[in-house]
């Protein structure tokens, strides 16, 4: 009950941040939004009971986004410049977009329902025997590095895809700027 | 922010208790939240840290642009390097079991090397990526 409705109070909190945000032109208070908006998740998470996502969320949304943003902002101007057109056709995409959405959710199972069929599949196997099997108490690691070690390896990949690819298109602007004061 | 003072006792008094974390959380990823991707953040939230207060330059003296570069395709291989010795064990790509004599354990090793090998691609990237956007003059792109 009371979990309920600190989760609920949160939630609140990041819409009117999302408000926020939307209606500001300093993008400096935007990324600090962003960064309150990532701690506020958070703290809705380990209200879920889910601490490995809230200290990801915590540590990447808050922590490390936030920096990199700053570093961005600190290349660029501070304001958003303003829109040349009125973007009546990009809202109201946004807005059916997400009201699909709604309504796409209004067809799954109950919040947290156990007879949900994600909850008995494999789940009560993952929970039963994760001691037994890996040794490991935490199923959330277990299932993230044993039972989906392929998918974590997928993931590890990206990850490094997405450094290559900064370190590729950040290297070439350098080279490209030498070659022209040559 | 070179100069202040506060900042530089305080960052040298909190980075080596961040550093401490990022392997608490690494290792005892088994038994209370965390794991190699919160630990691979952590340490490279600590050297963002001391960037952000001692310098780039002086950030750069302490973890090389080139061991950064050798961390985020060394993680990968370390993963998937886990994946071919328990091929070569017999079993199937990325089966722990064959790791060890007892199938318990090996399940144990392997989820050890494989988050080493997440928090190590992960510092990595994060690392790099702030070295890159950090180490960009403000207007380069109009000159």
């Amino acid at each position: 009950m009371i979990d309920a409705l600190v989760v609920n109070a949160l939630l609140t909190m990041m819409v009117f941040i999302v408000l926020v945000m939307v209606g500001q032109r300093n993008l400096f208070a935007v990324v600090i939004l962003g960064g309150i908006y990532s701690f506020l998740m958070a703290t809705a998470l380990v209200a879920l009971d889910a601490v490995d996502v809230a200290m990801t969320e915590a540590s990447v949304g808050a922590g490390i986004s936030t920096v990199l943003l700053l570093g961005a902002l600190y290349l660029t101007r501070g304001d958003e410049a303003k829109p040349m057109r009125h973007s009546t056709i990009p809202l109201i995409v946004s807005v059916a977009v997400g009201a699909a959405l709604v309504y796409g959710s209004l067809g799954l199972p109950a919040f947290s329902d156990p007879n949900a069929p994600i909850q008995t599949h494999v789940a009560p196997r993952y929970l039963k025997e994760t001691l037994s099997a890996t040794g490991v108490p935490n199923a959330v690691t277990s299932v993230l590095a044993s039972y989906r070690g392929y998918d974590t390896l997928g993931e590890t990949t990206v990850v490094f895809t997405a450094g290559a690819g900064v370190i590729a298109l950040l290297r070439r602007r350098r080279r490209i700027r030498e070659d022209e004061e040559r | 922010m070179r100069r202040d003072i506060v900042l530089r006792v305080i960052a040298k008094l909190i980075i080596p208790f961040m550093l401490l974390f990022a392997l608490y959380v690494q290792f005892h990823g088994d038994f209370g939240p965390g794991g190699g991707f919160q630990a691979g953040v952590i340490i490279a939230t600590a050297v963002i840290f001391y960037a952000l207060i001692f310098g780039l330059p002086a950030a750069r003296q302490l973890l090389p642009e080139w061991i950064v570069e050798t961390m985020v395709a060394s993680g990968v291989l370390v993963y998937a390097g886990v994946g071919i010795v328990s091929l070569l064990l017999g079993g199937s790509y990325l089966d722990y079991s064959v790791l060890a004599h007892d199938a318990v354990h090996g399940q144990e090793r392997g989820i050890f090397w494989v988050e080493v090998g997440v928090a190590i691609t992960v510092s990595g990237v994060m690392l790099k990526i702030f070295y890159m956007f950090a180490g960009r003059r403000r207007d380069e792109d109009n000159g």
